[in-house]
């Protein structure tokens, strides 16, 4: 006899997949923040031009985006053996392949493989993954700095913040913040700094060359792992992951599973999707790709752990499974009228925005992040978007039902909302049933009416009312305006009702 | 063009509470010379309980709607949104509690569902429906009117042929209002910042009435518009079309909330 034991989840307390409020608490203090609301509106609507632009110039841009969706779909139908040849194909090349089920193991595996080193420091690339796990505070714990070299995470690390976009984490900092950081936490700057942007620049060059020049480990995530020929691949814009990928004698590069693409032409269609969708850019600054070690060139030590922590679980369901298609371009957050107002940190996972609230409660298990999926008022922009197609609004209404689904199966009572919405269902498959709803409604608004409008609700419908009138039901609904009007005639062959039974 | 008979789908709203669309879309069609029915069976296409996570609830809805509209040629409804729960929702219902049959009747019914705009230019092929609405409008795209159903200009084109209409471009018009159906309620923080910056959109159009082929949006917008007393009415795109200089619907009866 065998017992099924699921799917391996993202575990809790590593990593930063979890909020500790639910989205609906931490929006409503974020939105409250005008400065924020100032800065992610200014950011997130010139890049949506930059976008536009840079999409606008490709007359295949559809054709790109189903050659994408199709790639990754055939990557992750086959996911197991091109995971296989990836493996064969680094070891080959002199790397080494680790496996690490999930958050923990994967920090178990790099730290060893840090200490192994006899290095107390780090530099690192900017990646998802590595903050997903929470690398930086398990390294920490074991006595190994990590110093971030993206100047974003720069900004965010030397200002103990959390990142609140995947593209540009310091989205929510303006210039003026970012110079009283520097300022404050890099210890040698001249105080006469500015905050023009390439004095602030040039400030985190000075500091950061340091780093480059004296570590002897660099860690970094990957945008595309090719099967194929076993080679990794990183975009970037400022150089500093080229330096992190080419200067230290170990890198370590941490990978999630789904970033698998089968062969090397495959690029052609990703790093035209990328850049355009990622900063609007018709190629992005540095790219840089490695195959195992080269004798004499770049780091002669080359570890490249394959991490789960949840993508298992996410490829098990057939609908959402699409979420791990991602490419992390960060187009979806863009557009998305949620995220611009509510910001990153409301979503609590290092995934925000569209793209975070399908895929951080697949990782996570539905109910670790069971507001999640409701974050969306499913207007569709991150579909349209989406360099992958991934059709972010089908997957947000399918979590929304497993939530259901689950929470049906939990509870011992079902909550007020499915009482409500099993017995709106029964009123609404009945015709009689529902004239006797629709005549209810009509008594009620005119006790709660005046002048036209309903100025209070009760809860929950009171959420509605703090902001909005709402209108007051007609005394004749349609449909007896329609009997009045025509009585039984002209009489269609369905009038009766049929299925008024069901 | 031959006179076609059109199944009407009011929607659970407008019956409900706008039943000044329903009637509306009634007589558009019928000036245009087209038999109108109104199967009495017919309540709710189901997209609440969807879109809110109770699929299973909504399976007898999308049943209903199936079964009540199995034999029309043509269904037309006043809302992109139900049209859009339809057309891409209904057979994945069906689906998920593995009644194929269903899904398959859902399907055939879905092809033969439209929106107003797209029933008048696709199946009627008609842009002007020799309207007369001598204000100043501006035109929220409803989300799902736009991304999900792709209706593109067509409520545009039919607003251009309106005779005295001033048609006004709203600014960031493809931006949702924030209304979302339960979104509005189980995040009406975040809802109510996106309807603050659709308020403003509306009134620097310096519009008397801002128009959407969805009842649900147009509640949305007109109840913020109506608390902030600010003096701009939402009005549904068929009370619109269906104003003649001379006809029952005249320019001054719409109006929502």
């Amino acid at each position: 006899m065998t017992t099924f034991l699921g799917m391996p989840l993202a575990p809790p307390g590593v990593g930063h997949l979890r909020g500790t409020e639910p989205f609906p608490v931490a929006a409503r203090r974020a939105l409250g923040d005008s400065q924020l609301r100032r800065n992610l509106r200014k950011a997130t609507t010139t890049i949506r031009a930059k976008r536009a632009a840079a999409v606008g110039e490709l007359p295949d841009w559809e054709r790109l985006r189903d050659a994408a969706q199709a790639i990754k779909a055939e990557t992750m139908a086959h996911l197991d053996s091109y995971l296989e040849q990836l493996e064969a194909r680094v070891t080959e090349r002199g790397g080494v392949v680790h496996w690490a089920r999930d958050a923990a193991e994967a920090n178990r595996i790099v730290a060893g493989l840090v200490q192994a080193t006899g290095s107390t420091e780090v530099v690192k690339v900017k990646s998802m993954v590595t903050d997903e796990i929470g690398l930086n505070d398990a390294l920490a714990a074991d006595g190994i700095t990590a110093y971030e070299t993206d100047l974003a995470e720069l900004i965010i690390q030397l200002g103990e913040d959390r990142p609140s976009h995947i593209l540009v984490p310091a989205i929510h900092r303006n210039r003026a913040e970012i110079r009283e950081i520097f300022l404050r936490e890099m210890g040698d700057v001249d105080p006469a700094l500015t905050d023009d942007p390439p004095a602030l620049a040039e400030a985190a060059r000075l500091y950061l060359r340091r780093k480059f020049l004296a570590a002897r480990v660099g860690v970094s995530g990957a945008n595309f792992g090719i099967a194929q020929t076993g080679t990794l691949c990183v975009v970037e814009s400022e150089g500093n992951g080229r330096m992190c990928l080419t200067l230290p004698e170990t890198l370590i590069t941490v990978m999630g599973i789904e970033k698998l693409l089968p062969s090397w032409n495959d690029l052609e269609v990703f790093l035209q999707l990328l850049p355009r969708s990622s900063t609007g850019e018709r190629m992005n600054p540095y790219t840089s790709m490695w195959t195992g070690v080269t004798p004499g060139d770049g780091p002669q030590q080359f570890h490249l752990l394959l991490l789960d922590n949840g993508r298992t679980a996410a490829l098990a369901d057939q609908v959402g499974r699409a979420a791990l298609h991602c490419i992390r371009c960060s187009a979806c957050l863009n557009v998305c009228p949620v995220y611009e107002r509510a910001g990153g940190h409301a979503y609590g996972s290092v995934y925000p925005g569209p793209i975070g609230a399908v895929l951080s409660p697949q990782l996570t298990g539905v109910q670790d992040n069971a507001t999640l999926p409701y974050a969306s008022s499913l207007c569709g922009a991150c579909y349209d978007v989406c360099p992958v197609k991934i059709d972010i609004p089908s997957i947000l209404v399918h979590l929304r039902a497993r939530h259901v689904e689950e929470e049906r199966q939990q509870r011992r009572l079902p909550s007020g909302e499915a009482i409500t919405m099993a017995a709106a269902s029964w009123v609404m498959a009945d015709s009689r049933r529902w004239q006797a709803a629709q005549r209810a409604a009509s008594q009620a608004g005119r006790v709660l009416g005046r002048g036209g409008r309903i100025r209070r609700l009760p809860p929950p419908l009171s959420a509605w009312t703090a902001a909005r009138d709402a209108p007051v039901p007609a005394p004749v609904t349609f449909r007896q305006w329609w009997h009045q009007e025509h009585g039984d005639q002209p009489r269609h062959r369905n009038q009766a009702g049929r299925g008024d039974q069901a | 063009m031959t006179a076609v008979r059109i199944a009407l789908f009011v929607t659970c709203l407008a019956d409900t509470l706008f039943p000044e669309v329903g009637k509306a879309t009634v007589t558009l069609l019928e000036r245009l010379g087209h038999e109108v029915v109104f199967p009495q069976g017919q309540a709710c296409c189901g997209q609440m309980h969807i879109n809110t996570g109770y699929q299973r609830d909504a399976l007898p809805l999308v049943r209903r709607y199936a079964d009540v509209f199995d034999s029309c040629d043509a269904v037309v409804m006043p809302s992109g949104s139900c049209a859009g729960a339809v057309r891409h929702q209904h057979a994945m219902v069906a689906r998920r509690y593995g009644d194929e049959r269903l899904a398959r009747a859902a399907q055939a019914v879905a092809a033969r569902s439209y929106e107003l705009s797209e029933l008048l230019t696709d199946v009627l092929r008609v842009e002007d429906v020799g309207a007369y609405y001598p204000h100043r409008v501006t035109y929220h795209p409803t989300c799902h009117s736009l991304r999900v159903l792709r209706v593109g200009d067509k409520p545009l084109r039919l607003l251009r042929n309106v005779a005295g209409l001033e048609l006004v471009e709203l600014p960031g018009a493809e931006v949702c209002c924030g209304f979302g159906g339960t979104f509005a309620v189980k995040n009406s923080d975040t809802s109510t910042a996106m309807l603050a910056d659709k308020m403003r959109s509306v009134l620097d159009t310096g519009a008397e009435v801002c128009t959407a082929g969805d009842s649900s949006c147009l509640m949305h917008i007109g109840g913020g518009l109506s608390r902030l007393r600010a003096g701009v009415r939402t009005v549904h795109l068929a009370q619109i079309l269906a104003a003649t200089r001379t006809g029952p619907a005249g320019p001054a009866s719409a109006g929502a909330p």
